[in-house]
């Protein structure tokens, strides 16, 4: 039984399925929504170490671990961000972030 | 047959645990829950001859940012059985739109295949792994070829750590707080003054 790339694939792509379900799903809350944009992203990695691994070229690695930075770094802001949002209005329901009208 | 079972079961642990993400009613659960997909990814990756990338994830992710969020899951004072609320409503298209995109993501696959030239345009080859560990062979890419992105990401990390510090910190009136400049511009006259006491008063 051989684990060929396709397998890898087709994991990758249930993970980013669930990812952006889970977006939908918890419209309200944030903290749900940040922790879905992480199962996408983990997804894309997957992806990207799959196809790495299987051509035989590295540039998919070093990628994969600037996406992990990207994604640090946004989880990073996004909390700081709901921190304060959360001092400032003493909730983080995503249905009442209208503030500017956007 | 060995790489076959631990591929199935890293997989239906970590598609497992991504629907506990998703569905589960506590966001510490959910968040303990993407920790054990992290490590089930890592574990992927082990499978896959990526180990750098696999420990990065375990340290990075599990260390770092999975932590960090169960410490504002854990401090902010939220009622999540209210957030939960509408979930009843998003349920179903939230099942369209997922339904959608599996099918796109499985019509893609299924017309999919390398291209025969494919392997002329690899750019930095994965030496063999008898000779090479796979660390060493990302550090001679990572420092060599992609020097500058990979100096861009120290920046975005820079950028990104004084934007969560600015965001975050506040000046609250009426903590007291060290003020080295204030403790230099001190005096001897403003510190201490002689006072004479009558014997038998005190001050």
């Amino acid at each position: 039984m051989e684990i060929g790339i396709e397998h890898y694939l087709t994991v990758a792509a249930m993970l980013f399925t669930l990812g952006v379900f889970g977006i939908f799903l918890n419209r309200k809350n944030v903290i749900i929504i940040l922790l879905s944009v992480e199962l996408i992203l983990l997804s894309v990695n997957i992806n990207l170490v799959a196809f790495s691994s299987y051509m035989g070229d590295l540039v998919g690695q070093v990628f994969t671990m600037l996406i992990l930075t990207v994604a640090a770094a946004e989880a990073s802001i996004g909390l700081a961000i709901l921190v304060v949002y959360f001092r400032n209005r003493g909730s983080i329901a995503v249905e009442d972030i209208h503030l500017m009208k956007g | 047959m060995i790489v076959a079972i631990c591929f199935y079961i890293f997989a239906a642990v970590l598609v497992g645990s991504a629907v506990m993400v998703v569905f589960s009613k506590n966001p510490v659960h959910s968040v303990l829950f993407l920790i054990l997909a992290f490590f089930n990814a890592a574990g992927l990756f082990v499978l896959l001859g990526a180990e750098f990338v696999a420990m990065i994830l375990v340290i990075v992710y599990v260390g770092a940012v999975a932590v960090m969020f169960l410490f504002v899951v854990m401090m902010l004072d939220i009622n999540f059985t209210e957030l939960r609320k509408g979930v009843q409503d998003y349920l179903p298209i939230g099942l369209l739109i997922g339904f959608i995109l599996l099918a796109e993501i499985a019509a893609i696959a299924g017309g999919w295949s390398m291209t025969d030239g494919i392997a002329t345009t690899i750019t930095s080859a994965t030496p063999p792994a008898s000779e090479v560990t796979n660390t060493d062979a990302i550090g001679r890419v990572l420092y060599t070829d992609y020097i500058f992105l990979f100096q861009v990401a120290g920046l975005i990390l820079l950028v990104a750590m004084i934007g969560a510090i600015v965001l975050t910190h506040r000046n609250r009136s009426g903590v007291k707080k060290q003020d080295i400049g204030k403790q230099v511009r001190r005096r001897r006259h403003e510190a201490y003054e002689a006072v004479k006491v009558k014997p038998g008063e005190g001050i």
